[in-house]
């Protein structure tokens, strides 16, 4: 089933200069329900603000994409931002979590925008992740690798129907990074949630069966010449 | 995790400028309330004061100066009037009651005054309420060298029942000038929460005949306490037109409570910049809520990022910002209402010590429940500015952390 279908997206920067910059051109992108996509891009290439524009943080210049049926361009900001929190997951690079909240409180926050706080399911996922007797401890006092396990938890806490990685293994190194990735496979192929995990990471990359090439995909690398 | 949840959570994670904030707000709250209360009650309490009297008799003067004199014991006397003054009001078939008084003495600062039995066994100070003596003591004999005391009087002057005095010459107090004359203190008034609490009271003879004082004060008072006749609208116009615009040699101030509002009429535009100025302070420290709100939208911008990204709407952060100027507006306010009781309670020890009066209650004042709620909204107000800029803030560009 289709879960996920870009035609034709287009966004466009000003610089300060006043001169506008096409940075994502990608005609046609698409990812199943449930389907494992790994997307491959260099610093700069636009991925960010591909991942952006699937998640509804921006809006596109041009285009379309739909998400499970629902046509996300034309949607206003407040829809986006609801349909954000109910069927898309984002794990970032640098983590994200907000440093005044526990553990628990950072994945229940998670679900606060979404359909609700679930006290048992936020405790669920971060045992799972290996983080039982860490719940009530806040970010800094956690390892980089437990930080990103939280932020996978959080990610995953409303059941979302896609899960964007946006190169979420960078900060790790290889050992948790794999474990990592092993974790976030594990629960999105329990939960059939697709997966599109950008990553610029050769091994992280390996991992995946489907594999894309970012700059094959946005033809507004080829016309800045940004290369691989 | 409810907007609530959130908020608190917000404002822990700033509880400094959360503190002073909020203390700020306090400050003013209590400044705004305080100015508020005390000019209400001030001019209640005062307007309100007559001794159970509707009018003053005295001499040619200031129907404000009398009063002050007569009622409050305050100020000097406008001058003296004549026994016969006396004896004519009193005939006066308007008249229900004329009490006499003379003054000129003081027993370490505290007022003597000399008066007739009546002031305390035919006058109500307060409807239904006759000053009483305190057990172990009883009124002065008006034959005799006795006298009764104002309970704060009594309190700061360390006298009690069978203790002896010896009033000094003039109002003011100056060792050296006390009369030969010794007065026996045979009772102490409970209070009764008016100036009578301050005054030395003697019989009228005691005054007017104190070795030192002239032979012509025993031919005069200070003033006469008038209670008119109820059920005579007509009485006290008549009584204005008899010694104010037809005589000369005397003034009648009457009524006691209208020429006190005329006071502070006067000083009205006084009251209106003490209004002012708190009301600039309230408006400053409301500002300083904004201004505190506003300036950690710059540190919270990755903060309100992750909370969009998230799902986090433009409308619940923006609500979570007004929250949050609202929750330190009523914190403050809290604390403000405490801080307005405690100035309450110094500005009415104040005036009691300084003029005898007792302010009423500082609970039950409307302003306690419009003030608040007035300073409160203010905030909120004020908090949409911030929460427009932080709602207003560029997610995708504050994701990532700034080094």
């Amino acid at each position: 089933m289709l879960l996920l279908n870009i035609t034709e997206l287009q966004k466009r920067f000003v610089d300060p200069e006043g001169k506008s910059t096409c940075v994502v051109d990608v005609p046609r992108f698409s990812i199943q329900a449930g389907q494992e996509v790994a997307l491959r891009g260099s610093s700069g290439s636009g991925k960010t603000t591909f991942l952006h524009l699937i998640s509804g943080i921006l809006s596109a210049d041009s285009g379309r994409i739909t998400l499970d049926g629902i046509e996300m361009t034309t949607l206003s900001s407040s829809d986006r931002d609801r349909l954000r929190a109910t069927k898309i997951g984002t794990i970032f690079q640098t983590f994200n979590l907000l440093q005044g909240y526990t553990c628990l409180e950072n994945v229940l926050l998670g679900m606060s925008f979404g359909p609700g706080p679930d006290r048992g399911r936020a405790r669920q996922l971060l045992e799972r992740m290996g983080l039982a007797n860490r719940m009530d401890y806040y970010p800094r006092q956690l390892s980089v690798g437990q930080q990103q396990r939280v932020a996978v938890a959080r990610a995953l806490a409303n059941r979302p129907k896609l899960v964007l990685a946006d190169e979420p293994t960078g900060n790790l190194d290889t050992v948790h990074a794999a474990a990592a990735l092993r974790l976030v496979r594990e629960i999105c192929r329990e939960e059939s949630t697709a997966l599109l995990w950008v990553s610029h990471d050769p091994t992280m990359l390996s991992q995946f069966d489907e594999r894309l090439d970012f700059h094959q995909l946005n033809r507004a690398c080829a016309v800045s010449g940004i290369a691989l | 995790m409810s907007l609530l949840q959130i908020v608190w959570k917000s404002l822990r994670q700033h509880a400094f400028s959360t503190g002073v904030t909020a203390f700020s707000i306090a400050l003013a709250g209590a400044l705004l309330l305080s100015v508020w209360i005390l000019q209400d009650q001030t001019r209640r309490t005062f307007t309100g004061m007559d001794a159970g009297f509707d009018a003053v008799l005295g001499a040619r003067g200031s129907k404000l100066q009398l009063v002050m004199n007569s009622i409050f014991h305050l100020e000097e006397s406008s001058g003296n009037l004549r026994l016969e003054d006396f004896a004519e009001i009193q005939k006066n078939p308007h008249v229900e009651l004329a009490v006499p008084l003379a003054l000129g003495d003081n027993v370490k600062g505290h007022r003597v005054v000399g008066t007739s039995l009546e002031l305390f066994t035919r006058s109500e100070y307060r409807p239904g309420l006759q000053h009483v003596v305190e057990a172990g003591g009883r009124f002065f004999d008006p034959n005799n060298r006795e006298a009764v005391l104002g309970s704060f009087a009594a309190h700061k002057l360390g006298l009690k029942p069978g203790d002896s005095i010896h009033p000094s010459h003039g109002l003011n107090y100056a060792e050296g000038h006390e009369h030969e004359d010794e007065y026996v203190v045979v009772g102490i008034l409970k209070p009764s929460n008016t100036p009578a609490d301050r005054v030395v009271w003697i019989p009228l003879e005691g005054l007017q005949l104190m070795t030192g004082h002239t032979e012509k004060a025993a031919e005069e008072l200070s003033a006469v306490l008038v209670k008119l006749k109820a059920g005579n609208a007509t009485a006290g116009f008549l009584l204005d037109q008899k010694y104010n615009k037809e005589g000369t040699r005397l003034t009648w101030a009457w009524p006691i409570g209208r020429i006190m509002a005329q006071l502070f009429d006067k000083i009205g535009w006084f009251d209106r910049i003490l209004e002012l100025i708190a009301g600039l302070v309230a408006v400053v420290a409301v500002a300083s809520v904004t201004a505190s709100t506003y300036n950690s939208m710059n540190e919270r911008r990755r903060e309100i990022a992750i909370l969009r990204a998230l799902g986090a709407r433009r409308f619940t952060i923006f609500s979570a910002v007004v929250m949050e100027a609202t929750v330190i507006a009523t914190v403050g306010m809290v604390v403000g209402l405490v801080f307005s009781a405690g100035i309450f309670a110094v500005v009415g020890g104040i005036l009691r010590t300084q003029v005898g009066v007792i302010l009423e209650g500082w609970a039950g004042h409307s302003v306690l429940w419009w003030g608040p709620l007035v300073m409160v909204s203010l905030a909120a107000l004020a908090g949409t500015i911030p929460a427009w800029k932080a709602c207003r803030v560029d997610v995708a560009q504050n994701l990532s952390p700034t080094s």
